[in-house]
Order: structure tokens, then C-alpha cells, then sequence
């Protein structure tokens, strides 16, 4: 659930209708300044973070002059809570309350409808007053098709004991805060306290809107650029491997960090699950012989070998791993071999020196480990690969077994040497890289294995040399499935005359900069 | 007898063109299941494995006869409309495939399905398999290998992960244990027939004769069931697996959610409360075969 800002869940709020506290942000404490100085009343000035409980870690601050908002912002912007830092202050009207109020949006998944929750009692605890007094809270679930009707909501605030002029503006906040729920697809709304105020009306005070991960798309003047919900913001390699999740749907690509400075004594492990219950029972696995897992990445839902390769090589820009092990279901639906070409590709570029245990069971599981066998027997480190009769709790003993009984120490981040053909020769673009084949070393060559090797079968011998069977645009649109066959035949059986460009966007700063930390790291 | 499939079924496939549509309309072909059409609007009058294509579910309906089955294979964006054309159309039970489907696109499928007396599996999934009669969706991969994995038998099984679905059948089956209909109800917060809805289908399925759940932390669908059983509603045994025992749990910021929810979503508290009303919960699953072959026998 990709979650909004206070200041952008109230900025939606405003446009839907629905009365909030006049301010805005500030990320700097002039701004903080002129604005309290616009406003021309005393201000609140609430630090702008994903954490609950502000007021008690100190991040709500009142002032009653411009200069005091200036100098109390000077103090929060900056301050870390719970793993964020605050770079933005939201400034505001302070409300005189009479009374508070919650409302809230969640999807049922029993009832299959949006469900609005109301309490004629807000705040703070505002769950331990519905385990108390339940004759405080109504609720109702929304008709998707008929829509919410205004006598509903109306009737949702009389049965909490209200009426007269709030009733009527706190159904009219009800009805618009669906409407605004539904527009900007939320997951969950929620605006803890509704307050009325001595002034007689009713304001938003504080919002918290999450919007569905799946619908971002629809929305991209939300401006979410990782639409995944952490408890903490995402980290570098994690923005890295979102941006590659975006530009390819094929397949699932999901990557979290679950450690930073990794040691030598924590046994930590890369780790590739595939699908989300493979994944767990997988995790279950390594976890109870003792391992912690660097990273939980899962690459499912028949990714293609390209997805599969950039996963391991973010994977393998953490430093001080001790081995990788990969495992799903165990018996997949889907070809294991393209997950086993996308491996290959990656660990022979990184010249892997730790090793790996690679759970590959399902489809063409037997292609699939002979793939990475055959092809990985001379990388520094050690890959073994297994099918759907090795359960997992036997590869994470293996995986232990490998580390035990070698020395091969822990994964260095190096610089990454591909060599690559001459940038004028014969190549074409693909979803999401490039193909290049040095013709001049095609003339000599016997096999041709490159042709019938490429899954899709989009390869032609014209003089001796192979070249697309269709058009350009249609290899760029999808035609090519970067199988990574052709790539893969040529280097191992042929003239190495095929290269195959995966550009990850920003890895390669990000590994300069891994590099530079542990040679500081080595001097010291 | 098996749940929602069977030899006889009358399967559509919408998105039959696409990459994943082309690949799987094979799949059930070669099976055996009884693809009778696909439909992709501007490409009636195509044909996919000699399976006749249509521009509208209407259109396959009119010249081929009652449709069954409709199993979706287009873009998630595209999925509501293909969805409630099938709805619209008849279709009394929908597959819908693709992952990532808009959450509120769903909510109007599940309520347009209800006002038609029509039901659907998914988002997210890999379908669902009647061993030995017919298998709906990408479940399986390959037709040969789907008959290798999954045998008839008296075992129902239903899955949130669409690779435990496998597994576990799989699994089972080489522990010489058949199965009755095997369906993986989709991985995704709401799905149309969720695990509840399949164990009253189960119940009242005269194959099946003991039932295995794979359950995942978050969302009601394994409290419902144990309120099932609690009710007398489900008299079945039931196997029960819960993974995400090892996920760290997120920091919840709904209240709302959690005034509706309570202490529900959490490993423990499925545990604990499936335990109490008498299903089987194992530890892991090696264990379900061991304990199948039990209660069996």
C-alpha cells in the first residue's frame, strides 16, 4: 500500500470537499515563517512522517508568531524518528476543538465492498472505545454499483447518538470521503480526529490515505514513486529494483533489505524465493538452520530471464554475503529454465566467488539445472542446482554444508567487466535492452546453435550470419523475450560473438559507492 | 463428481492471442479440457490451436453454443471490463489470471457477479485443475506434466500460493494420494471464491473426502473457515498449512482496520483458533502427505 503524506492525504481531502485546517508544507523553516505570517493566527506545526503517536516523540510543536514557527521548525526539520528523517513540517490553523470524531475507509475482504466506519468518539484509542462502547461506532458496507446514498451515511451518524447541525456535516464528510476513497483508489482512509471545532464546523484534522499498490498507475499525479509500503523509506538498492519492476511486468519482481552492514558472524545470505507461499516455506527454511537473510526478493509469476537477471545482480550488490540461495514452490507451473539462464548471466558477470544452492523445481526443472551446472562449473564459487524432490529443508543444509566445508569467504562487490562488441555492429533493441552480434567472428563459425537456440524463434541465417527473422520494432516490442539463449549458446559453445545489454539504472553508481565504503573500511 | 470443472465443461478464453493466453489455451487444449473458443475484440475470425476466436463473448456464445467457463488472460487493467462482459454475457463462473488487478476494479466485478448469480476465482491465480478431467488457467504449465503431478483421487485442495498449490498436490500424489479438484483461490487481499466458499463446495462434493488448506497471514479467509467448522458447516477433516510464520509483521496504521479486524490476519491467532475448532494444522509441509495417508486410511 503506497501511503500519502498528512499534507497530500489533505490536500485530496480539500478537493473532494471536505473542510481542513487552513496551512501547508514547509521544508524549510522561512517557508514555515511566511507561512504562519499568511494564516495570521497561532499554527500547528506537525512533523510530516509515517509514524503514529507524533505529539509524544515531540514532533507536534504550536506556535503563535511567525517567528516562532520559524525557530520551532529549525528544530524539527532534520530530527530522525523511528528510521525516517523529517524533510517536511506541515504548518496549520490551530483548531479550538469541542469534540472529536473518527472516520475511516478499509476494503472488507469478507463482505467483497468497501466498509465506512464511523465514531462519535475520536483520538486517540479510538479501537479500545469500539471494544468498550460499540453503540459509539457504526459502520456500512457500500453497494459498490448503487453507490453510497446520502440517507445511509445520515442515518450511519444518528445511530452514534448525534444530530442536528453536525449530523448534517458530518454525513456530507462521509459521503465525499468515499467518493474521494473510490477517485483515488485507497486501500485505506482514515481521518482520526474529525473535529468540531468552536467556530461550529467540522475539520479534517489529521488523514492517513494509502492507495492500492495496483492502481498507481491510474494516478500519477499522486506522484508515488514507490508504491510498496515500508515501515521505514525505501533504501537506495531497494528505489533500484522498483524502477526495474516498473519498466518490466513480466513476472513478479519484489526486492526488500532486511539488513544494512552486514558481518561476517551474521551468516547472512542473498536470498531469490519464487511466489509468495514457496517463499515463506523457503525463508522458514534457511532461518531455522541458523541463517539470516540479507534480503527477501521473489521473483515469480513466469518473469522473463532478463527480470530474473537483474534480481540477482541487485542481490549480489550486498556486500559480505555468504552465500545465495534460491527456492520457490518447488514445483512451479512455469519454465525454470529462463530463472536458470537470468542466474547464469549474473553470476558470470560478477565472477561469484561464494556459493549458491538454486531450488529450481517445476517445469523443465532437469533443463533448468543442467543450464546452471554446465555453465557455472568455473565461476570461482560453487552452484548446485535441485528440482521438486529436494525439499527445502535439505538445499538450506546443503547451502550450510558448502559454507562449512570451504573456504570461500564472503561476497566482495567488484566491478563488473563485461567485454563488449564494437558499438558499430549489428544489433536491435529489446523490451528492455539491446542485442549486439559481432558478425566478424559469425563467418568462422559452424554451428549457428545461436538460431535454434532463441525461444522465440526470431532468428534467421542471412550470409552466414544470424539476424533478425522480423522487424526491429517488433523484437523492441516484445517479440524478443530475452530469453538470453542466443547470449548464452555463443559464449559456452560458440564464438562468444553475442551481447546482450541489461542496463540496471543507477547499480552501477550504487556499487562505486559500496566499493569506496569497504575500501575505507579496509584502511581503517 | 469434483468442484466448478469438470470433462464436460464448455471453456472460453478471453485474451486467447496474447502471449500467455496463446501458451495456455494449448495447455487445456491438449489436457483435455473443452476449449470451445477464444475471444480478442479485432481478431474474430482467427484461429489459436483451431480454436475458433470471437470479437465478443456474446458473438462465442451465439456460434458456439453455452459457455461455462470464462478464463481471463488480458493486461489487469483490461481485466474489470473483460470480466463483466463475460458476467453480462452469462458466464456463470470466471478465471481470472492476471496479478495486479486495481483492488476496486474487483470489488465491482464481486458485486456485478452477485446481482448475476454468476461466481469467480481470482485475481491472481494459476486456475484450477479436476484431475484427469480438466484443467482451467496456467496451473501445471505443460498438459503432460499437469497429468504427471496431479492424479484424481479423494483429496480437495485449496491454496492462497499458486506454487503450494502445486507443491502440495504434487506431493501428494506421490504419496499415492489422488485428488478431487485442486484450485489456487488467488493471492490476492480480496478474490472472488475465497477458502470458505471452497470448503462449503468440498462439503458438499461426493469425491472429496478429506480437504488440505494452505493459509497465509493476513486477510479472514482461514478464521471464516474455522467459523465453518465451529458451525457444523464443515464436517470434513481438514489439513491445514499456515505460511508467514517467519514475516515480520507490518506495522499496522489502520484503525479502522483494526476496529474491524481485531486480532484477526495473524499466524498465531489462525493457528490457534483452527486448532481449537479440530482441523489438522501441521508444521510443515512434509507433513500434510504423512497426515493425509492417516486420516485416510
Amino acid at each position: 500500500m503506497a501511503r500519502l503524506y498528512e499534507y497530500q492525504s489533505k490536500e485530496l481531502l480539500k478537493e473532494a470537499g471536505i473542510r481542513v485546517p487552513e496551512g501547508s508544507a514547509a521544508s524549510s523553516p522561512e517557508e514555515a515563517r511566511r507561512i504562519t505570517q499568511e494564516i495570521g493566527k497561532p499554527v500547528v506545526i506537525k512533523i510530516q512522517v509515517w509514524v503514529t503517536g507524533r505529539a509524544g516523540l515531540g514532533g507536534i510543536q504550536f506556535a503563535a508568531s511567525p517567528e516562532e514557527a520559524k525557530a520551532k521548525t529549525q528544530a524539527l526539520l532534520r530530527m530522525k524518528v523511528k528510521n525516517f528523517i523529517v524533510e517536511k513540517v506541515l504548518v496549520e490553523e490551530k483548531l479550538a476543538i469541542e469534540s472529536e470524531y473518527f472516520a475511516g475507509l478499509v476494503i472488507d475482504d469478507a463482505a467483497k465492498s468497501p466498509l465506512l466506519v464511523f465514531s462519535s468518539v475520536g483520538g486517540t484509542g479510538v479501537e479500545d472505545i469500539a471494544r468498550k462502547s460499540p453503540e459509539k461506532i457504526s459502520r456500512i458496507s457500500i453497494d459498490v454499483l448503487k453507490g453510497l446514498k446520502k440517507y445511509e451515511v445520515r442515518n450511519m451518524v444518528r445511530r452514534t447518538g448525534l444530530s442536528g447541525k453536525v449530523l448534517t456535516q458530518l454525513s456530507s464528510i462521509l459521503a465525499r470521503l468515499y467518493k474521494v476513497a473510490h477517485t483515488y483508489d485507497a486501500r485505506s482512509v482514515e481521518i482520526n480526529p474529525l473535529v468540531l471545532a468552536e467556530d461550529g464546523l467540522v475539520y479534517a484534522a489529521d488523514c492517513h490515505f494509502t492507495v492500492d499498490d495496483y492502481a498507481v498507475f491510474r494516478h500519477p499525479e499522486l506522484g508515488i514513486e514507490v508504491a510498496r509500503e515500508f515501515d521505514r523509506p525505501p533504501t537506495e538498492l531497494e528505489r533500484i529494483a522498483y524502477h526495474v519492476e516498473e519498466k518490466d511486468h513480466r513476472g513478479t519482481f519484489y526486492f526488500l533489505q532486511m539488513m544494512e552492514n552486514i558481518m561476517e558472524k551474521d551468516m547472512a545470505l542473498g536470498f531469490n524465493g519464487a511466489g509468495g507461499g514457496g517463499s515463506m516455506m523457503s525463508m522458514d527454511a534457511v532461518l531455522n538452520r541458523g541463517f539470516k537473510l540479507a534480503n527477501y526478493c521473489d521473483t515469480s509469476g513466469n518473469p522473463s530471464a532478463s527480470k530474473v537477471y537483474r534480481a540477482a545482480r541487485i542481490i549480489l550488490s550486498q556486500p559480505n554475503i555468504k552465500g545465495y540461495f534460491a527456492s520457490g514452490s518447488g514445483v512451479a507451473s512455469q519454465e525454470q529454465f529462463h530463472s536458470a539462464r537470468g542466474l547464469v548471466k549474473a553470476f558470470y558477470a560478477e565472477k561469484m566467488s561464494i556459493p549458491a544452492v538454486i531450488r529450481l523445481g517445476g517445469n523443465f526443472e532437469e533443463k533448468a539445472i543442467e543450464i546452471l551446472e554446465a555453465y557455472l562449473k568455473d565461476i570461482p564459487g560453487k552452484v548446485e542446482g535441485y528440482g521438486k524432490d529436494d525439499p527445502p529443508e535439505f538445499c538450506a543444509q546443503r547451502m550450510g554444508e558448502l559454507i562449512k566445508d570451504n573456504d570461500f569467504g564472503l561476497h566482495r562487490v567488484v566491478p563488473v567487466e563485461e567485454t563488449k562488441p564494437p558499438s558499430d555492429c549489428y544489433s536491435f533493441d529489446t523490451v528492455t535492452g539491446k542485442i549486439s552480434i559481432d558478425h566478424n567472428k559469425c563467418l568462422d563459425c559452424r554451428s549457428h546453435g545461436c538460431i535454434e537456440a532463441c525461444s522465440a524463434g526470431i532468428l534467421q541465417l542471412h550470409d552466414g550470419r544470424p539476424v533478425l527473422a522480423i522487424g526491429k520494432e517488433d523484437a523492441k516490442k516484445g517479440k524478443c523475450t530475452e530469453c538470453l539463449a542466443c547470449e548464452i549458446f555463443c559464449k559456452f559453445h560458440a564464438r562468444d560473438a553475442v551481447f546482450i545489454d541489461l542496463p540496471i539504472p543507477g547499480l552501477n553508481e550504487y556499487r562505486d559507492k559500496v566499493i569506496k565504503n569497504s575500501n575505507e573500511m579496509v584502511r581503517k | 463428481m469434483a468442484i466448478l470443472v469438470n470433462e464436460k465443461s464448455r471453456v472460453i478464453v478471453q485474451g486467447i492471442t496474447g502471449r500467455e493466453g496463446m501458451v495456455r489455451a494449448r495447455l487445456m487444449k491438449d489436457y483435455g479440457t473443452r476449449v470451445i473458443a477464444g475471444v480478442t475484440p479485432g481478431k474474430g475470425g482467427e484461429f489459436v490451436y483451431n480454436i475458433p476466436v470471437f470479437d465478443s463473448v456474446e458473438e462465442a456464445w451465439e456460434k458456439t453454443g453455452p459457455i461455462d467457463i470464462s478464463v481471463v488472460f488480458v493486461p489487469a487493467a483490461l481485466v474489470k471490463n473483460a470480466a463483466l462482459e463475460a458476467i453480462d454475457a452469462g458466464v456463470k463462473l470466471i478465471v481470472l489470471i492476471p496479478d495486479r488487478v486495481p483492488i476496486h476494479d474487483v470489488l465491482e466485478i464481486s458485486r456485478f457477479a452477485q446481482l448475476k448469480g454468476a461466481r469467480f476465482v481470482g485475481p491472481n491465480t494459476l486456475g484450477l485443475v479436476s484431475p484427469g478431467k480438466a484443467v482451467i488457467g496456467m496451473i501445471g504449465g505443460r498438459a503432460e506434466k499437469a497429468s504427471e503431478w496431479f492424479r484424481p483421487g479423494p483429496i480437495g485442495v485449496s491454496s492462497r500460493s499458486g506454487g503450494m498449490t502445486s507443491a502440495i498436490s504434487y506431493y501428494l500424489t506421490e504419496a499415492g494420494l489422488g485428488q478431487s479438484t485442486i484450485i489456487h483461490v488467488g493471492g490476492d487481499a480480496v478474490v472472488g471464491l475465497s477458502h470458505p466458499e471452497v470448503m462449503e463446495l468440498f462439503e458438499r462434493d461426493g469425491q472429496t473426502e478429506l480437504i488440505v488448506m494452505f493459509g497465509e497471514i493476513g486477510s479472514t479467509q482461514e478464521e471464516r473457515v474455522a467459523g465453518l467448522i465451529e458451525a457444523g458447516k464443515l464436517t470434513k477433516p481438514v489439513i491445514v498449512y499456515i505460511g508467514g510464520k517467519a514475516a515480520k509483521s507490518g506495522t499496522r496504521f489502520s484503525h479502522a482496520g483494526a476496529i474491524v479486524e481485531g486480532s484477526r490476519g495473524s499466524h498465531a491467532g489462525k493457528v490457534e483458533i483452527l486448532k481449537k475448532v479440530g482441523a489438522h494444522v501441521v508444521d510443515t509441509i512434509a507433513d500434510i502427505p504423512r497426515k493425509a495417508t492417516e486420516l485416510i486410511e
